[in-house]
């Protein structure tokens, strides 16, 4: 890059040397990141690198435990998103953080609604005010609709009109595209580039490299918690993206099982129906065999974690035969479900997977303690014993079973999480996005577990919108679209472009149809 | 009590060194409390320490800390069960019914008369009964645990009113001809000199403090109250779970009732009133967290055993009734700021640990 290049934009936001200390994780060190005036400055890495705790801290929700940041050359310390907001730096979050109970137009004047005499609400100048934002966004909704009727898409406009509402110096956007549609997401890069125009810094974080691309001024790669490049984007490709967001240690290509051609799994026409019509999951049948890794690739909200609770039981309403080893698992509870051989390792850990007042050892037997029970007691000497295996066989680098298991990392909670599975001992295993929230090394052990596992011979699916985890792990890969699945390959036959082509099908279908 | 120290932790002894002292004696804040208040009755009255004042002590916190055992499987679910009170007096007036009135049975135009053990089981099973309709409530209908039980809590009571409209069940000795005699045992007898609601309390704290820790319910308890979706997708059966926590929950409380009909050898219709306050905060102050998932009996036992000693102390001492009440208050507050600032001083520790 070019020291002309740096200077042409005025550095409006500046973190130097900012760490941030977790219990159990160190998830940011000694990290420098400049935010230029008028320019988009795109965040990158893999997941657990460190952007959303970066983020976070550039927008007041975090303290960091080392460093300072410094707006428009002076020392700044934010004491809330509040705060920082007060100082001109507002963020739109990947998770939505709307009222659902409230309206468009309340939403939008949330914190500070327009008041008549400083009294009351001025509903009418709220709902003007409302419909101005929304238009620059070329979003006609309705600003007196509840935000609960609206579609995810929508729901992500009106979360980006919020930050507009505010007129941010600096606007952080995380992941915004994730759950727009194409035609959406040309809409928000114009806006992008309004913003741009009109001097704003974004702060724009993405896993969508090509999007990143098209729209990015400067780039920054965290890996591991750490700065590992910046440069010009018009200076880099994707390929260089890809290389500083991996490294060297990034994950290897496993070698393939081979196939026992023994049935373990069998899904038939599994529905789920969507309450406004139409399905999360539409019409699926896929079989998995022992000794194989079925991946199950899709981009946000194609419907993977649906599909997994489908198979676990967790919705009622879904139709279709499941069957495990032959057996069909119609009606049947979760807890039926297990002792057949089925178990699921969910996507969310902390909100699914753990329970946080307990130990390791508590965790791990949770869902297998009628194998330690004598009559109505517990044979804690054997629980023990088999806890400590489970943490040597998934080598979860913990001191002693009975720490809290909140005190352990990204990637050892989620050991945790999967030796439970398998301390029911499954010939099944689902994991939806195992490799979410953990770090590189965990990410390549978890895989290696996961292919030892299915040399044992279980049957293993996993869910990833990880085009490498996809094409580097899984004998076989499903692409699933909007609900349903839109393509199978098998490793040989898979490339990149394959799979992203399978995996917007759906989408490119409904937009055709659309007027 | 610590609230770290869960049956599913054990202190594990190269780690405790290291803690700080002020981390330890925070953990152990409610058993030192205890120590406190007992030692500084001793000194200021002066018959505190003789035998039959600490029976007298004892026989009160029995009653509170058999219906606090029920009420820690509840909030341990993180529920709360606000009808044990009226479920208190509602089982004395089904006893004090059943031990005057019999079970009419019109049809022969006979009355049956249990005998006092047949009472006691039907009077329990009531409990258990209105227990299981908190729990269903709860878990079929979706109603939360507080409007619930604050529903039972006045249905029970009314229908302890309704029982002898509003009268007491008095003299409650039986009648040999009915051979239902022996019901006043369970509140004045004693078993080898020990009085029989002081060895009910420890015969329910034993069985309880057993199945927290050491049974897969009382794992399966913990573990609704720390993440109910996780535990659902471990398999464990959380609205059985749920349901029966209530359960023990409402057999606690006829127990309690039984004992204080016993005791008085009578049944008053507003028995129990404002029990439920209390065991919630023998449980608080215990160290379980009213969010779920954090607590033990014994915690739960040594809370019990501090408000008992510290109302019956201030009533030596002859402090006001009314200022009893602020005190008590008082000390509910302090045990839970305590515990927040005991977690907040651990989660540092643990922190400087990782970072040293």
């Amino acid at each position: 890059m070019t020291a002309a290049a740096r200077l042409e934009d005025e550095v409006i936001l500046k973190a130097e040397g900012v760490g941030k200390v977790f219990p159990g994780t160190v998830a940011l060190q000694e990290v420098d990141f400049e935010v230029r005036r008028g320019a988009v400055n795109v965040l990158v890495g893999e997941n657990g690198a460190g952007k959303s705790t970066l983020m976070k801290i550039l927008a007041g929700a975090v303290e960091p435990s080392a460093g300072r940041l410094l707006l428009r050359g002076k020392p700044v310390r934010f004491q809330s998103v509040r705060d920082a907001a007060r100082h001109g730096i507002g963020i739109i979050y990947q998770e939505l953080n709307l009222c659902p109970n409230l309206s468009v137009a309340e939403n939008l004047s949330l914190v500070d609604p327009p008041t008549r005499f400083g009294f009351d609400i001025d509903r009418s100048r709220q709902i003007e005010n409302a419909r101005a934002l929304l238009a620059r966004l070329e979003h006609p909704i309705d600003p007196n609709q509840l935000v609960d009727d609206l579609r995810i898409g929508q729901q992500q406009i009106v979360e980006i009109a919020k930050a507009l509402a505010a007129d941010m110096d600096v606007l952080i956007m995380d992941e915004p595209t994730s759950a727009l549609s194409a035609a959406e997401v040309e809409i928000l890069f114009r806006v992008v580039r309004d913003l741009k125009a009109h001097g704003v810094a974004i702060i724009y974080i993405s896993h969508r490299l090509e999007e990143i691309m098209r729209i990015g001024d400067y780039i920054t790669v965290l890996r591991d918690g750490r700065r590992q490049a910046d440069a010009l984007v018009k200076d880099v490709s994707v390929e260089w993206i890809i290389e500083k967001m991996v490294g060297p240690s990034g994950l290897a290509p496993q070698g393939q099982g081979k196939r026992s051609g023994r049935q373990v799994l069998a899904v038939r026409n599994l529905s789920l129906p969507r309450a406004a019509g139409g399905f999360f999951v539409d019409h699926v049948s896929l079989s998995v065999e022992a000794g194989e890794i079925v991946c199950l690739y899709g981009l946000l909200g194609a419907g993977r974690s649906e599909l997994f609770e489908c198979l676990m039981g967790l919705q009622l309403q879904a139709l279709g035969e499941v069957a495990v080893r032959g057996r069909n698992l119609a009606g049947a509870s979760i807890a039926s479900r297990i002792s057949q051989g089925l178990v699921l390792v969910p996507e969310d850990r902390q909100r699914d997977g753990l329970v946080q007042t307990l130990s390791v050892r508590a965790n791990l037997t949770l869902a297998s303690l009628r194998r330690f029970a004598r009559f109505f007691s517990l044979n804690t000497a054997r629980e023990d014993a088999e806890a400590r295996a489970m943490i040597q066989r998934m080598t979860i680098k913990v001191s002693s079973p009975e720490i809290e298991v909140t005190a352990l990392s990204g990637g050892n909670q989620q050991k945790v999480v999967i030796g439970k599975s398998l301390m029911t001992g499954p010939s099944v295993i689902l994991l939806d996005e195992p490799t979410r929230g953990v770090d590189v090394g965990a990410k390549a052990e978890i895989f290696r577990v996961m292919r030892r596992l299915a040399d044992e011979g279980l049957g293993i699916v996993f869910s990833t919108s990880d085009l490498k985890e996809a094409l580097g792990y899984a004998d076989r890969i499903l692409v699933m679209s909007r609900g349903q699945i839109t393509g199978e390959f098998s490793r040989a036959e898979a490339t990149e472009a394959a799979l992203i082509e399978a995996s917007t099908a759906a989408l490119a279908n409904e937009e055709r149809q659309a007027p | 009590m610590t609230s770290e120290v869960l049956p599913g932790t054990k202190a594990n002894p190269a780690k405790r060194q290291k803690r700080p002292l002020a981390l330890l004696l925070m953990s152990f804040r409610t058993f030192i409390a205890l120590i406190v208040v007992f030692v500084f009755f001793s000194v200021t009255t002066p018959n505190f320490l003789d035998v039959p004042t600490l029976v007298i002590v004892a026989k009160h916190v029995a009653v509170n800390a058999i219906l606090a055992i029920g009420m820690t499987f509840v909030i341990l679910t993180a529920g709360i069960d606000l009808s044990v009170g009226s479920i208190v007096g509602v089982s004395g007036m089904i006893a004090g019914a059943l031990l005057t009135r019999g079970i009419p049975v019109n049809i022969f135009d006979i009355t049956i008369f249990p005998n006092v053990v047949e009472t006691i089981l039907i009077t329990l099973a009531v409990g258990a009964g209105i227990g299981l309709v908190n729990g269903l409530l709860i878990t079929r209908l979706n109603v939360a645990p507080f409007i619930a039980t604050l529903g039972t809590l006045y249905i029970a009571r009314g229908a302890a009113l309704l029982i002898s409209d509003g009268a007491t069940f008095s003299n409650l000795v039986g009648d040999p001809r009915f051979d239902n005699t022996g019901f006043p045992f369970l509140g004045s007898g004693a078993l080898a000199g020990i009085p029989v609601s002081i060895v009910a309390l420890a015969i329910f704290a034993a069985v309880a403090a057993y199945v927290a820790a050491r049974t897969p319910f009382g794992r399966h308890v913990y573990a609704v109250g720390g993440n109910e979706r996780a535990a659902a997708l471990s398999g464990v059966r959380v609205n059985l779970v749920k349901v029966c926590a209530y359960m023990i929950s409402g057999f606690c409380a006829a127990f309690a009732g039984l004992v204080i009909a016993s005791e008085l050898v009578a049944a008053h219709p507003a028995s129990g009133e404002t029990f439920e306050l209390n065991a919630i905060a023998a449980a608080v102050l215990g160290g379980t967290s009213l969010s779920g998932g954090r607590g033990t009996i014994a915690g739960t036992l040594v809370g019990a055993f501090v408000i008992g000693v510290l109302s019956d102390g201030l009533v030596m001492l002859g402090v006001s009734s009314f200022w009893q009440m602020v005190i008590k208050g008082l000390v509910i507050i302090a045990a839970v700021v305590l515990d927040q600032m005991q977690r907040r001083m651990y989660r540092r520790f643990a922190l400087q640990a990782q970072l040293g």
